[in-house]
């Protein structure tokens, strides 16, 4: 056996296995520090506002609300509580929905947003503000939401149908997912021709996205989907990681790309609309929280998902936060905020970043 | 001990027809087949025929195999860009269709995989930093923790500097002997062919044109008719045939 030696040039090294249960460690200690400023920022978004409280006071309100008194009570939590849950919620749905769509078409650039979702949801939206068109009959609070919702969900059915002419692959879909967004765009471009100026200014407003419209059973309607759907995403863990390795790879180890792109493609457009819906557009989430989270945990689902989901929500708790403390007195549409904020403090993460991170 | 036998076999793509009336002898576990043919003969739709990722006429019988999934395969290398450590790479492919939670045992059979191709000191290394031969042997390993009682291995040398292609196929062929495993193995170097595999496949526009015992079947005719190259089979001073290939046809 003179031929097989090593393959790489040998040095010893400790125990792989002792490696790997360290790299876990780690893991689950960044995971650990994440949900821990999660906690922080959620606190920091109920004190800020236009009656201020401090982070003591914020804490006994949550932890024992009869022990503040009945304003401080209604305002922390009728008032702020779901806004600011709210931004959870929606941050860690649209990270979770870029990060799948990021693994299922190997593409750094996907998001909600690259494939039109958002941009059919704005639609939606807008012909429930320009002119007051119901796409399904439903009360009048949320006609705007299950407008956007309805078209959201149509955009992705369009992708979903048209792509499977085609076989599933990934160039498919980002040129159908590309083709919505001109589309979109020019309708509502169309839209603003026609409609008066207070319709138009409603529309641009919708679209820069905002938190405050949230309410607790809005709160509840996009808490319960994000809780269906992120252990179906849970499921497929081990496949989702292997489709990072290229189709034919996941396809030799028993994964079947085509079906698990188009299920994923499903869940997360659900995700992506119901958060859209009752925000508005909050671009760049669902983009960079994955990036961040795949930089500091990797692509392994078991880590990557919950550190996508905590990465999303943490950075649109943070810009709830920077939104009412940048101009006091006001509050900065989050959308605006996020994109503003978050691109400088993403770009230097990349740059920083001496390993390539995509 | 596992045994493969291909009977009939076809595969198409849409209309057209790749591979057509495949029919082995029976290939037992503990053998390395090698499968020759040149560029587009049908190696690779052949692999994955018999894994059944291509439908189409004919059987693959797999009889004697203890394992619900016995067949692994390692497809050409194609490069990723997965933010992945190298032993994450391999613990995947060990996962697939098992739970979320790994077991000792799973670090165990990545541990063994990576030390059996030597590349365990590649394991904190990210994939994306591997040189194109170390991915190729990461996939062998991506392809050896599935424990696999038949291994199906398309060019598993292309990528690989001399030194590592020898080691690779005498390791597969040590694997195979030890495990009672059987490996085949798509080759375009037909001196490793002639070296380090017992019998071969060679194919040639989707037909099996020879198939028996390495030696038997890989003749100056056969060379000249399927590879056209004008080449001899001589023994070295070690007694083992040796190929010297003169000139293209």
């Amino acid at each position: 056996m003179s031929t097989e030696t090593t393959l790489s040039t040998a040095s010893p090294d400790a125990k792989e296995g002792g490696f790997y249960r360290s790299l876990v460690i780690r893991r689950q200690l960044i995971l650990a520090a994440l949900t821990l400023a999660l906690g922080l920022s959620l606190c920091f978004d109920l004190a800020l506002g236009p009656a201020r409280y401090g982070l003591g006071q914020v804490i006994t309100a949550l932890l024992t609300p009869d022990a503040v008194s009945e304003p401080v009570r209604v305002i922390l939590w009728e008032i702020r509580m779901p806004v600011a849950l709210m931004a959870l919620v929606v941050g860690a749905s649209l990270s979770i929905a870029g990060a799948q769509m990021q693994t299922i078409l190997s593409n750094p650039l996907a998001s909600p947003f690259t494939l039109g979702i958002s941009a059919g949801a704005s639609f939606g939206a807008a012909l429930a503000l320009a002119f007051g068109v119901s796409l399904v009959p439903a009360a009048v609070d949320y006609i705007i939401p299950i407008n956007a919702f309805v078209m959201a969900m149509l955009t992705a059915g369009a992708i979903h149908l048209l792509s499977m002419r085609r076989g599933v692959t990934i160039e498919t879909i980002v040129l159908l997912g590309i083709a919505m967004v001109f589309i979109f765009n020019s309708l509502m471009a169309l839209i603003q021709f026609f409609a008066s100026q207070q319709a138009v200014s409603a529309v641009v407003f919708w679209t820069m996205g905002s938190l405050t419209k949230a309410t607790w059973s809005k709160l509840w309607i996009a808490l319960g989907v994000l809780a269906v759907i992120l252990p179906l995403l849970a499921r497929h863990g081990w496949a989702l990681t292997a489709m990072r390795m290229g189709d034919a790879k996941a396809e030799s180890l028993g994964v079947n790309p085509r079906a698990l792109r188009l299920e994923v493609l499903v869940l997360v457009s659900l995700l992506a609309a119901i958060s859209v819906a009752f925000v508005g557009t909050i671009g760049f989430i669902g983009l960079v929280g994955p990036h961040i989270a795949r930089m500091l945990l990797g692509e392994d689902q078991r880590f990557f998902l919950p550190g996508s989901a905590l990465c999303g929500a943490l950075i649109l708790s943070v810009g709830s936060v920077l939104s009412k403390i940048i101009l006091p007195g006001t509050i900065i549409p989050i959308g605006i905020i996020t994109s503003l904020v978050g691109i400088p403090f993403f770009l230097f993460l990349v740059l920083r970043h001496k390993k390539a991170s995509w | 001990m596992v045994t493969l036998t291909l009977e009939h076999l076809s595969a198409h793509y849409g209309r057209r027809q790749i591979l057509s009336e495949i029919t082995t002898p029976t290939f037992a576990g503990g053998q390395i087949v090698s499968l020759l043919g040149p560029n587009a003969a049908g190696k690779s739709t052949l692999f994955r025929r018999i894994l059944g990722l291509l439908k189409g006429g004919g059987e693959v019988r797999i009889e004697g195999a203890t394992s619900e999934r016995p067949v692994a395969y390692m497809p050409q290398e194609t490069g990723s860009s997965a933010v992945l450590t190298v032993y994450e790479s391999v613990l995947l492919a060990r996962m697939q269709g098992r739970s979320l939670k790994v077991q000792p045992e799973d670090l165990r059979e990545v541990d063994r995989a990576l030390e059996d191709l030597g590349i365990e000191t590649l394991s904190k290394r990210d994939i994306g930093d591997l040189s194109g031969g170390q991915r190729q042997l990461v996939s062998a390993a991506q392809a050896l923790v599935q424990a696999p009682e038949i291994l199906l291995l398309d060019e598993p040398t292309s990528a690989l500097d001399l030194h590592r292609q020898i080691s690779l196929l005498s390791i597969l062929r040590r694997l195979a002997r030890e495990r009672e495993m059987l490996v085949i193995a798509s080759l375009h170097d037909i001196g490793h062919a002639l070296r380090f595999t017992d019998q071969a496949m060679v194919l040639e526009n989707g037909q099996l044109v020879a198939c028996g015992t390495t030696e038997q079947v890989v003749t100056p005719e056969l060379l000249r008719q399927v590879f056209q190259v004008d080449a001899r089979i001589e023994p070295c001073s070690m007694g083992r045939p040796q190929l010297i290939v003169e000139a293209a046809v």
